[in-house]
């Protein structure tokens, strides 16, 4: 296992602690700065995972919940690739992902939308990308649905993501969007991310090419993680 | 002109939002769907050392207990190592998810006591877990550590939480010891805000 640095984390890429406009944050948020850490053992290792631990369903939300039928929704294709800022792939690293059914309603007990439960869809599913770092899910496009913010706050359909990497300071959580969403450009929890092309890499892009012809539409998204550091000159006493 | 660097951006964090437990702990949002949830079993079977209990509550900034987060744990086993960078017993994962009561906030989960771990240049670092929170309402996952209060010696020489200026903050990061359970409370803003890491 790679222990060497990441790349520094660029703290203005990302959302902010703080965002007011998503009230959830302003009693969330730490108020004092960061404590800024470089990297050991620690942080740059992480947990692995292997083909033991998941099954082969578990990336076919369409199949890993059902009970007497399909799920009802849009069929679609997620793929792409995890990759780190080098543009290296990053392989056999777990991603999980959750979503709304297609009516915009989580299977969660803490859920009260009006829209119905799809007794078919669970609603997550989980894989390891191969030896080029690619991962395949198929799923149905999730809906969109309110939430408390304002009075009348919608969220664009989207895909909640989670990885990996292979250092545990290199784990993230994400959201994917879908090409074309009006509804992307007014969330408040979009807009948390102060730079218009760090969104625009959070919008999956419709890919005629990976679809399947009268089944499954597809969306490609890639998701990068930290790159790590060259070693060169590593033998200076002190570290670098 | 000069040329491009052409490295890749990052993808920007989104929060995990309240429904995070859908896909990391489907369990706890009330179907079960996987032959095997992941991150129950911080240990596995095998592991060596004392065995302990960790308790306490997130904290937000009005003093409420944060009942929809989720914590990851990451480890060392009781000899300081973690597992892909030396020998650790048989099904020692070094890490699992932690989630509260939503009722009441409290967590608790048991694992083994870690080790002291060598730091940055050979340095030893006092015995903690490493802890990485999300859940609605925070934007990018949130660092931090756990240390250990019968761990005086070490923690005084421990090269992270000497890296603390103001030293009484340094105790936001250092559990209370009651027999086998540690006590630990995380707060999120205000009064004895938890150090949280840039890493
Ligand atoms: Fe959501």
């Amino acid at each position: 296992m790679t222990t060497r640095d990441l790349y520094q984390r660029d703290r203005e890429w990302h959302p902010p602690a703080l965002a007011p406009d998503y009230k959830s944050s302003v009693a969330r948020a730490p108020r004092l700065a960061l404590l800024s850490l470089q990297s050991s053992a620690s942080e740059l290792t992480g947990p692995t995972f292997g083909h033991g631990d998941i099954d082969p369903i578990d990336n076919d939300l369409i199949r890993n919940y059902a009970k007497s039928g399909d799920p009802i929704g849009e069929r679609i294709i997620l793929h792409g690739r995890v990759l780190d800022e080098s543009g290296r792939p990053v392989p056999n690293t777990l991603v999980e992902i959750w979503q709304a059914n297609a009516g915009g309603r989580y299977r969660h007990k803490k859920d009260t939308y009006l829209a119905p439960i799809d007794p078919n869809f669970g609603g997550c599913g989980r894989t390891l990308t191969d030896e080029n770092g690619y991962y395949t899910f198929r799923t149905v496009k999730p809906g969109a649905y309110p939430w408390r913010n304002w009075v009348n706050n919608w969220r664009p359909a989207h895909i909640h993501v989670s990885v990996f990497g292979t250092a545990f300071a290199q784990r993230l959580i994400t959201q994917l969007y879908f090409e074309g969403d009006p509804l992307i450009a007014k969330c408040p929890i979009v807009k948390t991310i102060p730079d218009q092309r760090a969104i625009d890499q959070l919008v999956a892009a419709l890919d005629l090419n990976a679809t399947v012809p009268f089944d499954s539409i597809a969306y490609k998204f890639d998701i990068v993680l930290r790159g790590h550091r060259s070693t060169f000159f590593e033998n200076r006493p002190e570290g670098n | 002109m000069v040329q491009a660097l052409n490295y890749l951006k990052e993808t920007a964090s989104q929060t995990a939002g309240p429904y995070v437990h859908i896909g990391l702990a489907p369990g706890d949002a009330g179907f079960d769907i996987y032959a095997r949830e992941l991150g129950r079993d911080i240990t596995g079977p095998n592991a060596l050392g004392k065995r302990i209990t960790v308790t306490g509550r997130v904290i937000d900034g009005t003093g409420a207990p944060v009942k929809d987060v989720l914590i990851e744990v990451w480890q060392a086993n009781a000899k300081g190592v973690y597992p892909g960078s030396g020998d650790v017993e048989d099904g020692f994962r070094g890490w699992g998810r932690v989630i509260p009561d939503f009722g009441t906030g409290a967590y608790s989960f048991e694992t083994v006591k870690p080790g002291a771990v060598q730091g940055r240049n050979d340095r030893p670092m006092a015995p903690h877990l490493n802890l990485w929170l999300v859940a609605r309402g925070i934007n990018i996952g949130l660092n931090t550590r756990m240390y250990f209060d019968d761990e005086e010696t070490a923690n005084a020489a421990d090269p992270v939480l000497n890296l603390i200026e103001q030293t009484h903050r340094r105790n936001t990061l250092i559990a209370r010891a009651e027999g086998n359970t540690y006590h630990f409370d995380i707060r999120l803003q205000g009064d004895g805000e938890t150090v949280f890491f840039d890493l």
